[in-house]
């Protein structure tokens, strides 16, 4: 909430700035980067709806909803070690390895949800492995693995890997 | 220069505020349990600055809730409050207003608590203040009524008092600001706008008292200082103009060395000095600006006073040497201007403002400077301040982002198309065979579970209605199929033989008979399990049937049915890509006009500085010539006092 007041305080100043600069009829080169400002806002709607239109197309394309897995990463609430990578393994094959940047460990942080990855597997028993390395609070460096039986039916599969610490993982079904 | 970059620190901090309001927008959702991945999904995007991701997953989430029949099954139906807002917040900060009001209010007029609502009133008025419709803004302040959040309590009555500062209600915004001036969240800022506010409505004393206030407000970080050192300013410039220019120095002086208003508070404190006809002390801030970065507005005008200053001291010499500094200096700055100028020309901005690390980078005004072949951005920073500019550059850097994504996605197609070839080629010669298989195995398979519904139903028969011969054993149903046939030959016969035939014949049915009644409820409960074997083994069956009819379908729809969705993307995507283009090459050319026109600006007032400093040098070598001259003649003169 304090970055939203930050936010309207500088813009009451640089608006009452604006004012004082500008006057109240806005410049010709003004007038034009707000009706521009309109046909961007335009734009980007109807490029977003072509990016949902796109995703729906990919999914179905590329990952039916009979063979489809999706991994979605999280870190449990409170927990402040620092996550360095991921390897998720499926049936013993590497399906994605992931290096996290401070943006990506702070959004994990912050409670945001990381689909590491979607692919595709047959109906029927299979098994994951997820190995994480980083540091923890205390600068100690760690490696840790756990692997967990699943089983994908016919419905999309949906896996949350949560990490409930430096050395625990925890598999949630969705 | 460190001042100068503070200055674009604190321009650049409304930008980073703007874009941390995503992160706040996922309101508690670290205090409860994550119901729904694809809305934590957003967040993740959110979080990262990554809004058109981030609003692409939550519009589709949403979208997909609000067609479900009964929504209260759904994930995001315990998070729906949160991720309505959060939309709004994602679509402002992705600077797309009109979707965040519309997305704002469609929230305000849902059926919600109290609180949420006024929230979401709020964020409606500030969106419109933002885009300068005050009077929307108000509209949306009034709609605030009952419980309100208490971290949002004083940001409301804050923008409200903006709102009527910028209506010119200014008593109104007096009376706001004055219950505003204990509250810490808005530390400084309330007490430099009241001074504001009170000086429009006309109350100049109690203005001057007001920001003589905010001028030593206490404590704080960068932007509470940063106003403090504007109130001290501001409060100077007023006594200078009313007159009261020695009023003025102690307030200059408050202002920081490091501050990002420390110049124009050097050069008027020089200007305050001179209008009371005390150049000796002019002298002193002037001096100190004169040697700081060139490129500075301030910076530039100090260059000339300090010579004009020892001109009024009548110390020609000094004014002279620092008059030719000054040409020389201006003249540098010319072909600063000059060559960046013809950097804009040649599209080297727009170029460098592309680059990722720009992107990536807040204080990219800066870090453009650093970059080979990139135009000289010092006299950009004041043009970069304002809100408009802000908003075409990052709305150039939106389009170029939106340009790669459609670029990007153009090719994607062809990928299609040749992934949905492939799989046709080897799917269409493969099915007829597979499907002929299929016709064959189906109808066997269909028989089998004829006979199995069969056999059940005579089960059930048999456990209502017992018919120990439905349970006899083929040989025992040959057997009684043959002594019925010999029982049939002997038909019409007699005699004694045919008596005993008879007889036996009876006996061995008898026999039969008697094993089918005792040995009934046994063969019972084993027809009763082979059926149950037979129904598993009729279950596998029919799951593969289904598994086979599935896959059968998913090789079908792996090529089919894509051809008109794809085509109708593909014409989206490209005429979409073209518009892109065509607004792109809009916003970089109005980005380009605006920043020459900033930079001509500055060139035509370096010139005429030149011309100053060029008349007022050759004005000082005469005045100490003649100085020189006098000086000589008043030494020879006989009255004149010796060496």
């Amino acid at each position: 909430m304090g970055n939203l007041r930050t936010a309207t305080l500088v813009l009451g100043c640089s608006v009452l700035l604006a004012r004082a600069s500008f006057g109240d009829a806005p410049s010709a080169s003004q007038q034009e980067m707000r009706s521009l400002d309109e046909q961007v806002q335009e734009i980007k709607s109807d490029v977003l709806g072509i990016a949902a239109d796109l995703t729906r197309l990919e999914e179905k394309l590329l990952y039916p909803s009979n063979t489809q897995i999706s991994v979605f990463v999280s870190i449990a609430s409170g927990e402040t070690f620092r996550l360095d990578a991921m390897r998720i393994d499926v049936d013993g094959k590497l399906a994605t390895h992931f290096i996290y940047g401070f943006k990506e460990l702070d959004a994990l942080q912050h409670g945001g949800v990381q689909r590491i990855f979607t692919g595709n597997v047959p109906t029927g028993a299979h098994e994951i492995a997820v190995s994480v390395n980083g540091k923890t609070q205390l600068d100690k460096v760690f490696s840790h693995s756990e692997t967990f039986a699943f089983s994908k039916g016919i419905e999309p599969k949906l896996l949350g890997v949560t990490l409930t610490g430096p050395e625990s993982i925890q598999l949630g079904d969705w | 220069m460190r001042a100068r970059k503070t200055l674009i620190g604190v321009v650049v901090l409304c930008l980073g505020a703007l874009s941390l309001v995503g992160s706040a927008s996922g309101r508690g959702s670290r205090d409860k349990a994550l119901h729904d991945l694809y809305f934590g999904e957003a967040l993740y995007y959110a979080r990262q600055g990554h809004f058109f991701d981030a609003l692409e997953r939550l519009d589709a989430e949403l979208g997909q809730h609000r067609a479900l029949d009964e929504p209260e099954l759904d994930s995001l139906y315990y998070h729906l409050h949160d991720a309505e807002f959060s939309v709004g917040d994602f679509e402002l900060n992705y600077r797309m207003h009109h979707r965040a009001g519309h997305a704002i209010t469609a929230v305000l007029e849902g059926a919600v608590d109290e609180q949420v609502r006024n929230d979401a009133a709020y964020r409606l008025a500030r969106i419109h203040f933002q885009k300068d419709q005050l009077e929307d803004a108000l509209a949306a302040l009034e709609r605030i009524q009952g419980k309100i959040p208490e971290g949002i309590r004083d940001d409301i009555e804050f923008l409200r008092a903006n709102v009527f500062l910028g209506l010119g209600r200014n008593d109104d915004a007096v009376k706001v600001l004055k219950r505003l001036q204990g509250a810490a969240s808005v530390k400084g800022f309330a007490a430099y706008n009241l001074g504001i506010a009170l000086l429009e409505a006309g109350h100049e004393q109690e203005a001057f008292e007001q920001l003589d206030r905010a001028g030593q407000v206490a404590g704080g970080g960068e932007p509470v200082l940063a106003i403090r050192d504007k109130s001290n300013l501001v409060l100077g410039r007023l006594l200078v103009d009313s007159g009261r220019p020695d009023a003025a120095k102690r307030f200059f002086d408050r202002v920081r060395l490091d501050g990002p208003f420390s110049n124009a508070a050097l050069l008027a404190s020089g200007w305050a000095a001179a209008s009371a006809n005390d150049y000796e002390r002019a002298v002193v801030p002037w001096g100190i600006l004169a040697a700081r970065e060139s490129t500075d507005g301030a910076v530039q005008e100090a260059k000339l006073a300090v010579p004009f200053a020892y001109g009024k001291l009548e110390v020609y010499g000094r004014a002279a040497v620092n008059y030719a500094s000054a040409l020389d200096a201006f003249g540098g700055e010319l072909k600063k201007v000059d060559a960046s100028i013809a950097s804009i020309r040649d599209g080297k901005f727009l170029k460098a403002l592309a680059r990722e690390e720009i992107k990536q980078n807040p204080d990219w005004v800066i870090q453009l400077r650093s970059l080979p072949e990139s135009p000289e951005t010092y006299y950009l920073t004041e043009l970069a301040a304002s809100n408009d500019f802000q908003t075409a550059v990052q709305n150039y850097l939106d389009l170029e982002d939106l340009r790669r994504k459609l670029a990007s996605w153009d090719v994607d197609f062809d990928s299609f198309d040749d992934m949905i070839g492939l799989r046709r080629s080897y799917y269409e010669p493969l099915l007829p065979g597979v499907d002929h298989d299929f016709r064959d195995l189906d109808s066997r398979m269909r028989l089998r579970i004829e006979q199995d519904k069969l056999l059940e139903q005579r089960l059930r028969g048999l456990l209502v209605a017992p018919r120990p011969d439905f349970l006899a054993t083929a040989d025992e149903r040959l057997a009684s199929e043959q002594l019925a046939a010999l029982d049939g030959a002997l038909a019409g016969a007699s005699g004694q033989q045919a008596d005993v035939l008879r007889e036996r014949i009876r006996r061995l049915q008898g026999v039969i008979n008697f094993v089918l009644r005792t040995e009934y409820d046994d063969r019972l409960n084993k027809f009763n399990r082979h059926l149950a074997e037979l129904s598993a083994a009729i279950d596998v069956l029919n799951a593969r049937y289904e598994s086979f009819v599935r896959t059968r379908q998913a090789a079908v729809h792996s090529y089919e049915g894509y051809d008109t969705p794809i085509a109708r993307l593909r014409t989206h995507v490209s005429g979409s890509l073209a518009k892109v283009n065509q607004l792109l090459a809009r916003q970089g050319h109005i980005i380009e006009l605006v920043a020459i026109d900033v930079l001509t600006a500055r060139r035509e007032r370096l010139a005429e500085y030149q011309d100053q400093a060029r008349y007022a040098l050759a004005d000082s070598y005469d005045r100490a010539t003649k100085s020189r001259v006098e000086g000589k003649t008043a030494a020879l003169a006989p009255s004149g006092r010796p060496e």
